[in-house]
């Protein structure tokens, strides 16, 4: 213990409290610090969710309250029509930029990327720091957004251009747009430096005996997303440089000759708006594996903790992971099947889009046996983790439909749509997120969560989310289409109002039932009994370093690794488990000091 | 302070022995943590980060070019004609990596002013490629031809100065690398028969070049 | 600590889940087959819906087998497999099960998309010589049709002369074939009209941003791309009024982009057309 209060003090140099908590190079601070900021975004992007539900589920009401709060979204209380797509708009970018990828990617893979793999920290300790404080500057850029003239951008979260080039074509493509498309170059540079610390950490540093596959689940899941990210984002980033070019500098990279924006001419010439779509589905399908797969690797690693049983297939997971990142580039032509796009396109796209189902399928079965013959422990994240595989299952499947691209047709852009994307990658993601907050939350912040509110918060979680997204398919069904302020003038969907309202409703409890999560994370930040170093009693490296890690994370020798993640309930051990890092099978299970009790090095 | 870094530098090398799995034996010092955040990443690290970050640089210029050519392809194309001037700074450009391979083969040798000198000329020429492609832009305005003139036109500003801002980092690094081999280095090989100058010229020299081999990609593809 | 927690703790939760999974199951298919009374696909009106309907229906059925067969393994394993103190199996590999569920969803996949990729090609077939030919365009925020005139010629377009009362399509007027041209406002004044069991080619245009052609009681949509004409083609089957929606987000009024298509027999056709060009 002595010692390693000299390594920490020998190392720390005694940082100031600047360099310790705010500009820190600490990849521990650094992750609660992408965590806590993605937080803050979520709490925003879903209270930009209740905007769009209150819209549809009381379209025309008035509410003056709000009104109030609102003058210029709202005046008189009643939403207006650039307000509303600002907040389907805002919503999309907040969550699956601002919040799952900041998340997932900083927040869990700074935080455990060195701890499972048994390094010091990243490869790149200023770069991680750099990547974290462009965050905040987009973030302040992307609110400010909202109130310069004309509001923030109203395009979708796609900005399809020429309606997102355009100034004129729309309030929301004013000086909005422009904002938006600055914080999100920020934010990919972000991903970028990200990105690059993260492969090179993994590749470069990983504790003696600990080759590749004998990594844990959540590392292949974090490695093969920040290669994803590392080819996809350039391309985003190339056609957001190309837009703002055509917004600012009078260039038509996406913008055609001859149109007319009521009866005013556009000087722009020569361009082509579905190049802006092949590059932004080159990144946003990939993008979509971004969200995915992280959370596939956690699962996996708290589905087999708490089944106390080897995740099930572990080649097949790494080999699963790998191939629906190959294919996640080559896919990107399923969201054009009704663009203009050649149709034999629409054929080869299909084509790959329907083979990643077999990988996915791979997986979902090899998680369902992995619980068999299992001894499952409901714990807060198992419980979550498990909600997981529904959600990732329901969503999963409802994408076999829109794969086809004659079924396509019909459901392109409507509800189903908005349906299934919810399910397999908005909330499989959050589903993740809290498995992983609740799983790792002792390794952070050295205390326990509450086991009870925890539980609340799943049922209430689980059930809202079914609630709030199983209805939209119907709504597809009929047709209703996306972003749109009010279903009610078209006679083909009269009669969809009361699955609308009971829709609002469910999202509305279910976005309350996130104040009990926020209640307990906070609480029990300060509150919380204190974490032993193993209180799940897990395998991998992470729970071999003190509860929280001090600076540096281990003491004076880094740990050696002797055998893979997850050999829980080896036979002829008496403990259910034996840690990656332990010394050579000792039959009895016992005798290393330390497994298992906590109270080390702290 | 180079001393210091050099220390580190070593004592991470021996981590890397092993492949990537060795463990970290404890610095010279010994007792301490043997690696603290505060240090410069080792030499190989840098390296396999640095590709990772062409990697992202390529798709990045792919991205644009796979635009540019889609775009070339339809009817309506009009080539605008490209200033000379642009030779010169090819010219330029690779003379500047000519002269980072001259400075890279001194400090093998140990000679350390011949290092700053052929570092400070590399520096230079980059400044004057800069400096040309800016003279390029403002001899296309003088002929009327501005970015948004036409596709083309529109292509070459975008490509020139994405292109332009990498090497502004480029030269950001070179004055590191100055910076970084100002103090006389010590005698004899560490790191595994690498010393610190040539390691730390090596990761430039990669970024270095492989701007030059972007414009030159670019360059044609422009012209063509 | 959560590792101690109490056997009837532990069988409560598995208990609730469990119950709550089969519950989920039995919710879905009993919402479904409610759904299907109000809450379903508007009634069909295009030949080619049927197809597009049939293979819907089937990836359904097959989605709908995996959806349970899923939440039902689950539901019982982790009632089943709950912490009873019993040991886990250290079991965790069996090539021939996985290569089992991996070669299985690839059959079923392969069948999907030979059966997607026939009914695909056969969307974007060459139109039937005997099609009808229109043209409509999208633009902020409403539908307008174009029908050739009796030369059957559409007339060429120039932005230049775009009026938005005398001349909305932007027709040359140096071009003759420009002359006779019928252009309709289908959203407000107007409507679509098509032929009852005959082909029609509707080619797509935009003015300005982007847009996109659908009519959901023919299965049909088709994005308006400014610079582009896309074109889909389709038979209607049955007569009466349907709705044009706009499916893709083109400004803040995006939502009362809705246009109005008929569809007559060939006699009520050709009076119309008469009727409307005299």
């Amino acid at each position: 213990m002595a010692h390693v209060a000299h390594a920490e003090a020998q190392a720390g140099h005694e940082l100031s409290f600047w360099r310790k908590y705010i500009f820190s190079q600490d990849h521990k601070v650094i992750g609660i610090q992408y965590a806590l900021t993605s937080m803050f975004m979520a709490v925003l992007g879903g209270l930009l969710a209740m905007f769009i539900r209150l819209q549809l589920g009381w379209p025309g009401q008035s509410w003056p309250l709000l009104g109030r709060l609102f003058p210029s979204g709202m005046p008189d209380g009643q939403m207006n029509q650039a307000f509303y797509l600002a907040s389907v708009t805002m919503h999309g970018t907040i969550m699956i930029f601002f919040v799952l990828t900041t998340l997932l990617t900083g927040g869990f893979g700074n935080f455990l990327i060195p701890l499972m793999i048994g390094a010091r920290d990243m490869a790149f300790p200023f770069l991680n720091m750099l990547s974290y404080w462009l965050y905040p500057p987009a973030i302040i850029i992307l609110l400010a957004s909202f109130f310069v003239s004309g509001g923030a951008a109203g395009g979708g979260w796609t900005a399809y251009p020429p309606l997102s080039a355009l100034p004129g074509a729309a309030p929301g493509s004013g000086l909005g747009q422009t904002l938006w498309l600055i914080s999100l170059a920020l934010l990919i540079l972000a991903f970028l430096f990200g990105s690059l610390n993260y492969i090179t950490t993994i590749l470069q540093l990983r504790a003696r005996g600990l080759s590749m596959m004998r990594l844990p689940l959540t590392i292949w899941g974090l490695f093969v997303t920040a290669i994803l990210s590392l080819l996809a984002f350039p391309v985003l980033l190339a056609a957001a440089i190309m837009l703002l070019f055509d917004r600012i500098g009078g260039t038509s990279f996406f913008v055609p000759a001859g149109l007319l924006i009521g009866s005013v001419p556009v000087d722009h010439r020569g361009g082509n708006p579905l190049l802006w779509q092949h590059l932004f589905w080159f990144l946003g399908h990939p993008e979509v594996y971004v969200l995915i797969l992280p959370p596939m690797g956690m699962i996996s690693d708290i589905l087999a903790n708490n089944a106390r049983k080897p995740i099930f297939g572990y080649r097949f997971m790494v080999g699963s992971i790998v191939a629906i990142a190959f294919l996640s580039f080559l896919v990107w032509g399923h969201h054009m099947y009704t663009s203009g796009m050649a149709p034999v396109l629409g054929t080869a796209f299909m084509t790959t889009t329907l083979v990643i189902a077999v990988p996915s399928a791979i997986k979902t079965f090899n998680w369902l046996a992995t619980l068999w013959r299992a001894k499952i422990r409901f714990t807060s994240a198992m419980l979550f983790a498990l909600g997981f595989l529904s959600l990732f299952v329901t969503g999963g499947l409802t994408g076999i439909v829109l794969a086809q691209p004659p079924v396509d047709i019909y459901f392109q852009d409507t509800f189903f749509v908005v349906a299934h994307f919810h399910f397999v990658m908005a909330s499989a993601a959050i589903f993740a997120s809290f498995a992983g907050t609740y799983y790792w939350f002792p390794k952070m912040f050295g205390r326990m969560m509450n086991e009870r509110l925890g539980k609340w918060h799943f049922w209430l979680t689980f059930v809202g989310i079914y609630a709030t997204f199983f209805p939209m398919h119907y709504a597809g069904f009929m047709g209703m289409m996306r972003r749109i302020y009010s279903p009610q003038i078209y006679a083909h969907l009269q009669g969809l109002q009361p699955l609308n309202v009971f829709v609002s409703i469910a999202a509305f409890v279910l976005f309350a039932a996130q104040f009990i999560f926020l209640y307990n994370f906070f609480r029990s930040l300060f509150r919380g009994p204190q974490a032993e170093r193993n209180p799940w009693r897990a395998t991998t490296l992470e729970w071999e370093a003190p509860s929280p890690p001090p600076h540096l994370n281990w003491g004076e020798t880094l740990p050696t690794v002797q055998r893979w993640a997850y050999d829980y309930s080896p036979p002829d051990m008496a403990e259910d488990f034996q840690p990656q890092a332990a010394p050579a099978a000792v039959p009895t299970g016992r005798s290393r000091e330390g497994r298992g009790d906590g109270g080390h090095a702290r | 302070m180079a001393q210091r870094v050099l220390e580190q530098m070593k004592s991470l090398e021996a981590t890397r022995t092993a492949g990537g799995n060795g463990p970290r034996a404890p610095a010279g010092n010994g007792g301490g943590s043997g690696w603290s955040r505060e240090e410069a990443a080792p030499a190989a690290t840098v390296r396999v980060g640095l590709w990772f970050l062409l990697t992202a640089v390529t798709m990045l210029f792919i991205a644009f070019t796979v635009a540019y050519a889609a775009r070339r392809t339809a009817p309506d194309w009009a080539p605008i004609a490209l200033p000379p001037i642009l030779w010169v700074n090819t010219g330029l450009l690779g003379a500047s990596s000519a002269t980072l391979e001259w400075a890279r083969r001194r400090g093998r040798r140990g000679d350390a002013a011949g290092v700053r000198g052929g570092l400070t000329v590399t520096t230079l020429f980059g400044a004057a490629f800069l400096v040309g492609q800016i003279a390029a832009w403002r001899e296309l305005a003088a002929a009327g031809v501005f970015m948004a003139t036409s596709p083309h036109s529109a292509f070459f500003h975008l490509l020139t100065a994405v292109h332009g801002l990498h090497l502004l980092g480029g030269l950001g690094a070179l004055g590191y690398a100055l910076r970084r081999t100002a103090a006389p280095a010590p005698a004899g090989p560490v790191l595994g028969g690498e010393d610190l100058t040539s390691a730390v010229l090596g990761s430039v020299a990669i970024y270095w070049h492989f701007l030059t081999v972007l414009w030159l990609y670019v360059f044609f593809i422009i012209w063509s | 600590m959560p590792t101690n927690d109490t056997t009837s703790g532990t069988r409560r939760s598995a208990a609730l889940l469990g119950i709550a999974l089969a519950l989920l199951i039995v919710a879905a298919v009993v919402t479904t087959l409610a759904a299907r009374s109000r809450w379903w696909l508007p009634p069909l009106a295009s030949a080619q819906g049927r197809s597009i309907d049939q293979l819907f229906i089937a990836t359904f059925g097959i989605i709908s087998v995996a959806f349970v067969l899923v939440h039902g393994l689950l539901a019982l394993f982790v009632w089943l497999y709950r912490d009873r103190g019993q040991r886990a199996s250290y079991w965790h590999e069996n090539r021939a099960l996985e290569l089992t569920y991996t070669i299985i969803p690839a059959i079923v996949m392969t069948g999907l998309t030979l059966s997607a990729a026939g009914l695909w090609s056969r969307i974007h077939s060459a139109p039937p010589p005997q099609a009808l030919v229109v043209e409509v365009r999208g633009e902020q925020f409403g539908w307008k049709a174009r029908y050739p005139g009796p030369d059957g010629k559409f007339g060429r377009i120039d932005p230049r002369h775009y009026s938005a009362r005398e001349n909305p399509w932007a027709l040359d007027p140096a071009d003759p074939a420009a002359q006779d041209d019928l252009v309709l406002d289908i959203s407000t004044t107007g409507e679509l009209h098509l032929v009852v069991d005959r082909p029609v080619e509707v080619r797509i245009r935009a003015k300005d941003v982007l847009h996109s052609f659908f009519i959901p009681a023919f299965r049909v949509k088709q994005d308006a791309v400014p610079g582009m004409v896309t074109s889909i083609w389709f038979t209607p089957t049955q007569t009466g009024p349907y709705e044009i929606a706009c499916a893709e987000l083109c400004g803040p009024l995006h939502y009362i982009m809705r246009g109005k298509v008929v569809v007559q027999t060939q006699e009520e056709y050709d009076a119309w057309l008469a009727q409307t060009r005299s």
